[in-house]
């Protein structure tokens, strides 16, 4: 029987069904209550901060100076030209951004903890904040911090000999400045944490709504100077994280810290202003691009000057490189280019700082790249479809301008199949028949690559201090013949406890159902990584498959021993040892080992437990996405009438969790792309601190998503899968957005800003009639 | 404080709070039945939607003590009280209608209403009911997938 390929039902399902789901916010319940007590202003010098006039009995008021010993959050990156900006847990003498974090109230109850907050006595004269790119980078712009010169974080550069003279060469020159609005990943969990001092052993529990436990554990002992091995960091159920929920917020050290101290237990549960103001952010981004292309539409030279904001502080472990060096690397994805040249600059400012989002900068270059292969297309009369083949990578292995190698994918296939499933010509008729009567359609298509499951070799390319990449994974049978597998990565509504379970019954010829994964708890898990970059079914579930190979070993050499016979004769399958007529279930073969050692520990020692290890270099699944909107030039609305995807991440493990995560996917592209946008006020203050000005999408507004899939097993995962989690996020924008501009074609104008909100949209076609 | 009485998924309840606490808070924080999220405590998300007196509600924006005399459904009702799923549970479990699971007692519990309502669902109405709430991880399809098979099972689809 094989599990792997199958639409299983997760087993995670059940008690969240139930409404027996395990949150952090439900761990809170009867802890003391933390409060944050943020700053109001986004630039400034604290000049007065004290506790309310009357603290009731049990209450606490906690301050940076309460926290002297505890080290600044300080992210590293060994490059010459980064500036490494520390963040105090709690500051002291300046704030940085609005609702940084500035003191700590803790009362019996939440409603008694706000009314604390409001109470508090804080004066902090305001300074002019340094909001946006054009003031940052002004030559006479006021420093967010002094070791950052022209306030830049980090900066990169390529310029390979003789770049200007080639893009110079060009027949073609395509020019695209563009702008990437501000997003928040959003989880509908927002952070929070639970901190419980354990009197028996002096450790402390820290449950928390992370991505990163183990990460998490070892970042806080370290900037408490703790023993590690006091504090066991527990990811409960998680209710989403895209990216979000990697970061060591301040927060949960100041959690930590006051269960220590205080010997009992507290908790902080966020409200979704704190989460839309003062978690973290994403795609700040302003890109211009100069692509050279030669009469025939093949892209010559590429040149990239980049711009990311990365709010006011780097976030640990990732950095606030993480942004801007991820688009230099990447761009122009798919595309083979015989010269690129980029600039990349981080650039602080007086916001909240950035975090990975799912996709991190590909949604942002892959806007770019296919914006300008449209732009390229119609001033060279070419089909988008057309320019796409052209120039897309077709012989595998490739390198691509970064000189990653770009493994056996199926780049135009993909669009080869995409195109077929649209039938372009009967929508360019459509397409007219609409036009005639006012009505404006539009298609886009959007080609990408995915950078998936790559391991410590990437990372360290990054020179970051921490560097992520390997999973472990400690299997072992018990007794009853039941496996457990301890897993380093830590999901968080992926459905890993199924797939993986896939992955290990296959190897094993047990059910699923036999089969328990066990994560998000330090203690009970090997050192690992967490879930984040479409990793952990290809690293974690690679993990899985080599630990439960040598199980398998294991088991076939025990069965051998009982059944006399060798090793290579027995099959693990149905739940049995089987060899030629002899069998005997695996269940029986487990007792023994553990019972009735003496039959079988020569051959197989004294327990039947293995670790398997992972760390692969990447691969890079791909798809596809077409999208067909309707505009409404009047309104600026935006309908999507169907949206179609052709993904291929080499094998698929389980096909109805791999297209939730590309429907999830699409759907916030779909809001990245129309809906979602951070907004700042000129002095710093988020405009957007609810859901009510922060608008995610309903199903009103996602469309059906349409699914197909390709699989191009590579050599380069041991599973054969590829990761899928960010494509949906990844190819979206660039797909609206190209179908927005088919739409508004008429009016001789495109889409050079994203979210393209229906004022952006009125903005772009007022005053222009609509050619015939 | 203020004591309130009212029944949850049946049984009678009684809570001494003070009038500012929510309907959601009280359910979680005095009854236990922390299966009602909250996502936004204003209003949008949906997470904490119940059911009082028959119809869904925002626990969020509703007071404890509003509750007085009233008869509260959740999440944790759906169920029987063995564990085994109810038909809209398993229909989200068989069309993979939920991710990380924390907007989903809030679907459940607005999809449970709509599907007692008379007059049976339709496309336009499902799309229409389910918009109130918001799902982060799934894109939606799935959920509305799930709470198309349940009606069909139902016998209450007018597809
Ligand atoms: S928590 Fe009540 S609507 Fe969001
Ligand atoms: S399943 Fe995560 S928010 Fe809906």
């Amino acid at each position: 029987m094989n599990w792997v390929g199958r639409r299983l039902p997760r087993s995670e399902d059940p008690p969240l069904l139930r409404g027996e789901g395990r949150y952090v916010p439900d761990i809170a319940i009867g802890a003391r209550v933390v409060r944050f007590l943020r700053s109001p202003v986004a630039s400034g010098r604290i000049t007065a901060l004290r506790p309310p006039a009357e603290m009731p009995p049990g209450c606490l008021f906690v301050t940076g100076a309460d926290l002297a010993e505890v080290q600044p959050i300080k992210p590293g990156l060994r490059r010459f030209n980064y500036r490494a900006v520390e963040q105090p847990v709690l500051p002291i003498e300046r704030v940085h951004f609005v609702g940084q974090a500035i003191a700590a109230i803790v009362a019996p109850g939440a409603a008694l903890a706000e009314d604390l907050l409001e109470a508090c006595e804080l004066d902090i004269a305001a300074e002019d904040p340094v909001i946006g790119f054009d003031a940052a980078l002004a030559p006479d712009a006021a420093l967010v911090h002094p070791i950052a010169p022209g306030n830049v974080a980090v900066e990169g550069e390529l310029r390979p000999e003789a770049f200007a003279e080639t893009l110079a060469s060009a027949a073609h020159m395509v020019e695209f400045a563009f702008r990437s609005g501000r997003q928040s990943a959003m989880p509908l969990e927002g952070r929070g944490g639970v901190a419980e001092y354990d009197r028996a052993t002096g450790r402390i529990r820290l449950s928390a709504s992370a991505q990163m436990p183990h990460q998490l554990r070892t970042g806080i002992a370290q900037l408490l100077g703790m023993p590690e091995a006091d504090l066991q960091v527990i990811a409960p159920d998680v209710g989403g994280g895209f990216g979000q929920k990697m970061a060591l917020f301040p927060e949960y050290p100041v959690l930590v810290w006051l269960a220590r101290k205080h010997r009992g237990r507290f908790a902080w549960v966020e409200d979704r202003n704190e989460n839309l103001i003062a978690s973290a952010h994403s795609r700040d981004q302003r890109h211009v691009l100069r692509a050279g292309f030669d009469a025939e539409g093949r892209l010559l030279a590429l040149e990239a000057d980049i711009l990311a904001d990365v709010g006011a502080f780097s976030v640990f472990p990732t950095t606030c490189a993480v942004e801007p060096l991820m688009a230099l690397a990447e761009y122009p994805g798919p595309y083979k280019v015989p010269a690129y040249a980029v600039r990349t600059r981080g650039v602080l400012t007086h916001t909240c700082p950035m975090a990975p989002y799912r996709g991190v900068s590909r949604p942002v270059i892959t806007f770019g790249i296919e914006r300008v292969m449209d732009r390229a297309a119609a001033a060279l009369g070419l089909a988008p479809d057309e320019i796409r083949r052209r120039n897309l990578h077709d012989v595998f292995p490739a390198r691509s301008a970064t000189g990653m190698v770009l493994d056996e994918a199926s780049y135009i296939q993909a669009l080869d199949e995409a195109v077929h499933i649209l039938d372009i010509p009967a929508f360019r008729a459509r397409q007219a028949a609409a036009r005639a009567q006012g009505r404006y359609l539009g298609l886009g298509l959007s080609v990408f690559n995915e950078r998936t499951g790559y391991g410590t070799p990437a990372f360290a390319a990054r020179s970051m201090d921490v560097v992520p990449g390997y999973e472990v994974v400690d299997i072992a049978m018990l007794p009853s013949g039941e496996v457990e597998a301890r897993i380093g990565s830590s999901p968080h509504g992926q459905g890993l406890r199924t797939t993986l379970s896939q992955i290990i019954a296959d190897r094993l010829g047990l059910d699923p159902g036999h089969i328990r994964i066990i994560h998000g708890d330090t203690d009970r898990t090997p050192y690992g990584w967490g879930s984040f970059a479409s990793r952990s079914l290809v690293i974690g579930g690679g993990a899985c498959q080599v630990a439960a190979d040598k199980l398998a070993d294991k088991l076939r050499r025990g069965a051998a021993r009982l059944l006399q016979c060798e090793p290579s004769d027995v099959t693990l399958r149905d739940g049995n040892a089987v060899a030629g007529a002899a069998s005997m279930p695996i269940a029986e073969l487990a007792r023994l080992a553990h019972q009735r050692s003496e039959l079988l520990s020569d051959a197989i020692g004294f327990n039947l437990a293995e670790t398997g290890q992972y760390d692969p270099g990447g691969t890079f699944s791909n798809a596809c996405h077409a999208a067909i909107v309707e505009v409404e030039a009047e309104t600026g609305h935006v309908r999507v009438e169907r949206y179609l995807v052709v993904e291929d991440a080499g094998r698929i493990i389980n096909p109805m969790i791999a297209d939730g995560q590309v429907q999830g996917g699409v759907a916030q592209g779909i809001a990245n792309a129309l809906f979602e946008e951070v907004i700042y006020a000129p002095d710093g203050t988020p405009l957007t601190g609810t859901l009510a000005d922060y608008t995610p999408p309903t199903c009103a507004e996602i469309p059906e998503i349409e699914i197909h899939h390709l699989e191009t097993i590579s050599d380069a995962t041991i599973t054969g899968a590829k990761g899928l989690g960010e494509g949906g996020s990844i190819g979206a924008p660039a797909a609206i957005a190209n179908a927005i501009s088919d739409a508004l074609s008429p009016f001789g104008v495109d889409v050079a800003e994203f979210p393209a909100t229906p004022p952006r949209i009125r903005a772009l076609v007022r005053g222009r009639a609509p050619r015939a | 404080m203020t004591e309130v009485r009212f029944t949850v998924n049946g049984a009678a309840q009684c809570a001494e709070v003070e009038p500012r606490l929510t309907l959601a808070d009280m359910l979680r924080e005095e009854c236990g039945l922390t299966g009602t999220h909250l996502g936004c405590e204003h209003g949008v998300c949906g997470a904490c939607t119940v059911l009082m007196d028959g119809l869904p509600v925002r626990g969020c924006l509703v007071f404890g003590v509003q509750a007085e005399g009233a008869d509260i459904r959740t999440v944790e009702g759906l169920a029987a009280p063995d564990g085994t799923l109810n038909v809209l549970q398993r229909a989200f479990q068989a069309q993979h209608g939920l991710q990380c699971g924390f907007c989903t007692p809030g679907f459940l519990m607005l999809a449970t209403w709509m599907l007692e309502q008379p007059g049976g669902v339709d496309e336009a109405r499902l799309r229409d009911v389910l918009a109130s709430n918001l799902c982060r991880c799934t894109g939606y399809q799935n959920i509305l997938a799930a709470v198309r098979a349940a009606a069909q099972e139902m016998g209450v689809w007018k597809g």
